[in-house]
C-alpha cells in the first residue's frame, strides 16, 4: 500500500462487512484505493467480523450489544470510520447510539463512533469534497438505490455525481430505484417467496431499463439481485459501484462465470 | 373476524399464486404513490405539518385521560352519550342495546375499520339486526361475505369485473341484459339501491377519523358522502371509534386532516368532511334524535407508556401500506386479521398477541419506505423490530433460526474463529461453484436458491488477502 505522503491525511478505519469479507473482497480494495485517493491513509482492524445487524434483526439485543461493543472499541480511535455499506454503515452510525440508549457507559462511546462513520460514496462526496473519480468503465450503467442507504443515510446524489465521471460511462436510471429488492437480510430466507416477488420485479426493472450493468452500493442486495439475474438467463452484469469507481471492473461481475467458464469464443 | 396472522406464510403463498389478486394489487403499487408524492409535492410546508401533525398526536397521548373526559363532558352537555368499551365485547353490546332500545330492524353504516375489529356486523346479524354497509367498497365486500384488504380502500384487491359479476347475482331484479362495464354504471346501480337503505334505516353507524374534545364532535370523512347520510337520516346517530381518535382542538383537527388526505389518496381534502356534535337542536332541518359514541379501548389503553405509544398517532390513512412492496407482493387478506401493511404488522399484535400475529412484524425487509410516509412520522420499522425483541425473549421464533442466529453470534464475537470458519467456507463453497461463479443449490440455503444464484465466495477472504499483503 502506498500511504500519502500528506502527515495531514485523516486515518480511514475500514470495516469491510462480512459480505466484502466473504463474498467480494474486490470491493474491500477498490474501497482502499478510492479512501487513498481521497487522500487518507487507511488502517484495517483485525477485530472485525460483522455490524451485528443480524442479531439487531431478530430481536436479540443482547448478542448485538455484544458485537457491537466489539466494534466500537476497535474502530473508535480512528478520525473516521468508512464501510462500502449503507446498510452496515446505518447499522453503526443510526443504531449504535439507540441500541446503547440505556446505558451511560456505552452510549458517549456509541454516539461517538455513530459521528465519524460513513458510507464510502457518501464520505468520498460530502466528506471529502470528492466531485470526480479517474476511471473508465465502458457501459450503460444503471443504478438501485439500497434502502438504508437512501432513507437512514440519504444517499441519492452522491453515487450519481461519482459515476457521471467516469469515462465512457453512461448512466440509464431505473424504474422504482428506490423500491426494495427484496433481500431484507434474513428475510429473504424466512419468507422466501415474498422476497422472490420482489426480486422478480426488480430483475424485470433491470431488464427494462436496456443497461448492460447493474450497480449498486450494498452486497446484500447486489447479491440478491445478481442471483436472480443470473437464474433468469440474464446477460446483465452486476457489481457494487466501489468497483467501477476504483477503476476494478475487470474481474468477473457477481454470480458471472470466469473466463475459463465461458465458451470459447472464435477467432 | 377470525385472526388468521398465523397462517401468514401460507396466506402470502395462496395471494402470489393469485392472478386476479396480482392484477388489483398493480393499482395500489403506482396509483396511490404518485398521488401522494404529487400532493406532497404541491405543498410546500408538508413535511413541516407531518412535524406538527405528529406532536399533536403524541400530545393528545400522553393526557389522554384528560382529553377523553373533556370530550365526555362536552358531548354530554349538547344532548349526547359516550359508551366506554373496555372489550369488543363490551362494544358491541352497547351497540346492540342501543339498537334494540329503538326496536331497529336495519341499520346503515359507513365504513369503519374499529366496526370490522369488533365483528359488529356479525353480532348485529346474531341478534336479529340487519346492516348495511353503505361505502362503495364495503357494500362490494358485504354482498361477497368477504373482509377489506385495505383500510381505506376495502376492496382494492378486486377487479371490475368481479364486482360486475356479484351484482349480477345480487341485484336479480334488475334486468339481466343491463349494460355494467364502466365503473360508472357499477357506481350507479350501487348508489340507487343503497339510497332506499339509507331512507329506511331506524339506526346509523359511523366511524370517526377525529374526537374533538373541545367541541365534543365526531369527524368522519369520505369521498362518497355515505356518512352523511348515515347519519343525518335515521332517527339515531352511533358513532363506533377507538380512544386513540382523540384530539384537543379544531385547529388540531384541522391541521390532521391537511395531511391525511394527501397522504391517502393525494386529495388535498377528502370529498366531504363531516363534523357531527350531539344530536338535532331545536331549529336544526335535520340530524338524529340520538347521538351515542361508542369509545372503544380494545387492548389500547395497554400500549400507552410502552415503546407502542406511537402506534397510537396513527389517523388510518392507509400510506404505509400503500408503499410497502411486501403489501404489494401479497395484498391485505395475507396478514390474517383487520389492519393490513406495516400499520398492522404493529398494531396487530398489540391488539391480538404476538403469539398469534408473530409472522407480521417479522415479514418486512426494513425498507423504511413506511416511515418515510407517514403523517405522523411512526417509527414503523423500530417499533417491528421491537415485536422481534420481544418474540426472542420468549422464544416464540422458529428453533432452527434461533439456533443458526446463536451459532452465527457466537462466531461474530469471536474473530479469530469467525476468520478460521470463513476461511474454510470461502474455500469449500468456492471450490464447489467452480469456474460458474455461483451455486445453484445447496444445503440449507433452500431458502435462497429456491428463487435465485448463490454467487460464490471468493477462495479467500479480503481479511485473508489483506494479511497477506500488508505482512509482506
Amino acid at each position: 500500500m502506498t500511504e500519502p505522503e500528506d502527515d495531514d491525511a485523516p486515518t480511514v478505519a475500514l470495516f469491510v462487512t462480512c459480505l466484502v469479507d466473504l463474498f467480494r473482497p474486490v470491493v474491500g480494495f477498490a474501497t482502499i484505493r478510492l479512501l487513498e485517493r481521497a487522500g487518507c491513509r487507511v488502517v484495517v482492524p483485525e477485530v472485525q467480523t460483522c455490524c451485528g445487524q443480524p442479531a439487531y434483526n431478530s430481536g436479540d439485543r443482547a448478542d448485538t450489544a455484544a458485537i457491537a461493543q466489539q466494534v466500537i472499541a476497535a474502530f473508535e480511535d480512528y478520525d473516521y470510520v468508512v464501510v462500502p455499506s449503507g446498510s452496515c454503515g446505518g447499522m453503526i452510525s443510526r443504531h449504535y447510539p439507540e441500541l446503547f440508549a440505556h446505558d451511560p457507559d456505552w452510549h458517549g462511546r456509541a454516539e461517538a463512533l455513530a459521528a465519524k462513520t460513513h458510507e464510502l460514496v457518501s464520505f468520498l462526496v460530502d466528506v471529502r469534497g470528492m466531485t470526480g473519480v479517474e476511471a473508465r468503465f465502458a457501459g450503460r450503467v444503471t443504478y438501485h438505490d439500497s434502502c438504508s442507504g437512501l432513507r437512514e443515510l440519504s444517499i441519492k446524489a452522491q453515487p450519481r455525481t461519482l459515476l457521471a465521471s467516469v469515462d465512457g460511462l453512461e448512466l440509464t436510471e431505473l424504474e422504482d430505484a428506490e423500491v426494495c429488492c427484496g433481500f431484507g437480510g434474513t428475510f429473504c430466507v424466512k419468507y422466501p417467496d415474498i422476497s422472490n416477488a420482489m426480486v422478480t420485479r426488480k430483475a424485470e426493472a433491470v431488464g427494462r431499463s436496456g443497461a448492460d450493468t447493474l450497480l449498486a452500493g450494498d452486497l446484500g442486495c447486489l447479491m440478491n439481485m445478481a442471483g436472480k439475474l443470473s437464474r433468469s438467463g440474464s446477460p446483465v452484469a452486476v457489481r457494487h459501484v466501489a468497483e467501477v469507481l476504483a477503476g476494478m471492473a475487470d474481474e468477473p461481475a457477481i454470480a458471472a462465470a470466469s473466463d475459463a467458464a465461458k465458451p470459447a469464443r472464435k477467432g | 373476524m377470525d385472526v388468521t396472522s398465523s397462517a401468514f406464510k401460507d396466506n402470502a403463498a395462496r395471494a402470489l399464486g393469485d392472478a386476479q389478486l396480482q392484477r388489483a394489487l398493480g393499482n395500489v403499487e403506482h396509483g396511490f404513490v404518485v398521488k401522494r408524492r404529487k400532493a406532497a409535492d404541491a405543498l410546500p410546508e408538508f413535511d413541516q405539518l407531518r412535524d406538527e401533525a405528529r406532536e399533536i398526536k403524541a400530545h393528545t397521548l400522553a393526557h389522554l385521560d384528560l382529553y377523553i373526559e373533556a370530550f365526555t363532558d362536552k358531548v354530554e352537555a349538547l344532548g349526547g352519550q359516550v359508551h366506554f368499551a373496555e372489550t369488543a365485547y363490551d362494544a358491541r353490546r352497547a351497540v346492540v342495546d342501543i339498537c334494540r332500545l329503538h326496536d331497529a330492524k336495519t341499520v346503515t353504516k359507513a365504513k369503519s375499520m374499529v366496526s370490522e375489529e369488533i365483528e359488529l356486523n356479525r353480532y348485529l346479524q346474531k341478534k336479529g339486526i340487519r346492516p348495511v354497509e353503505t361505502d362503495l367498497g364495503e357494500y362490494i365486500l358485504q354482498i361477497r361475505n368477504e373482509a377489506p384488504s385495505h383500510i381505506i380502500a376495502p376492496a382494492i384487491h378486486l377487479n371490475r369485473d368481479q364486482v360486475e359479476a356479484d351484482f349480477r347475482r345480487v341485484h336479480k331484479h334488475l334486468p339481466a341484459d343491463r349494460d355494467l362495464t364502466e365503473p360508472a354504471t357499477l357506481l350507479g346501480e350501487a348508489r340507487a339501491i343503497l339510497r332506499e337503505k339509507f331512507l329506511s334505516a331506524d339506526v346509523g353507524i359511523t366511524g370517526a377519523n377525529f374526537l374533538v374534545a373541545e367541541t365534543g364532535s365526531a369527524i368522519v370523512v369520505t369521498n362518497e358522502g355515505n356518512a352523511d347520510l348515515s347519519q343525518t337520516l335515521p332517527r339515531v346517530h352511533i358513532v363506533v371509534t377507538s380512544i386513540e381518535k382523540l384530539v384537543p382542538t379544531l385547529d388540531d383537527a384541522s391541521t390532521l386532516l391537511r395531511v391525511l388526505a394527501r397522504s391517502a389518496t393525494g386529495q388535498d381534502m377528502s370529498v366531504y368532511t363531516t363534523l357531527s356534535s350531539g344530536p338535532r337542536r331545536e331549529g336544526d332541518p335535520d340530524g338524529p334524535d340520538e347521538f351515542h359514541v361508542v369509545l372503544v379501548d380494545n387492548g389500547r389503553s395497554s400500549m400507552l407508556g410502552t415503546d407502542f405509544q406511537d402506534m397510537l398517532r396513527c389517523i388510518r390513512c392507509g400510506a404505509c401500506m400503500n408503499h410497502c412492496p411486501v403489501y404489494h407482493a401479497v395484498g391485505g387478506h395475507a396478514y390474517g386479521w383487520v389492519y393490513p401493511g406495516p400499520m398492522g404488522a404493529v398494531l396487530t399484535p398489540s391488539l391480538v398477541g404476538v403469539d398469534q400475529a408473530g409472522h407480521l412484524p417479522n415479514a418486512s425487509t426494513f425498507c423504511g419506505r413506511c416511515e418515510s410516509v407517514c403523517p405522523v412520522r411512526i417509527p414503523l420499522p423500530k417499533l417491528m423490530r421491537h415485536w422481534r425483541e420481544d418474540e426472542f425473549a420468549r422464544h416464540l421464533q422458529p428453533r432452527a433460526a434461533r439456533t443458526g442466529l446463536g451459532v452465527w453470534a457466537f462466531f461474530a464475537r469471536r474473530p479469530r474463529a469467525y476468520r478460521l470458519m470463513t476461511g474454510v467456507a470461502a474455500r469449500s463453497l468456492s471450490l464447489l461453484a467452480g469456474a460458474r461463479g455461483r451455486l445453484s443449490r445447496l444445503p440449507l440455503a433452500g431458502g435462497w436458491t429456491r428463487h435465485r444464484d448463490l454467487p460464490a465466495p471468493a477462495p479467500h477472504t479480503f481479511m485473508a488477502q489483506w494479511k497477506t499483503r500488508d505482512g509482506q
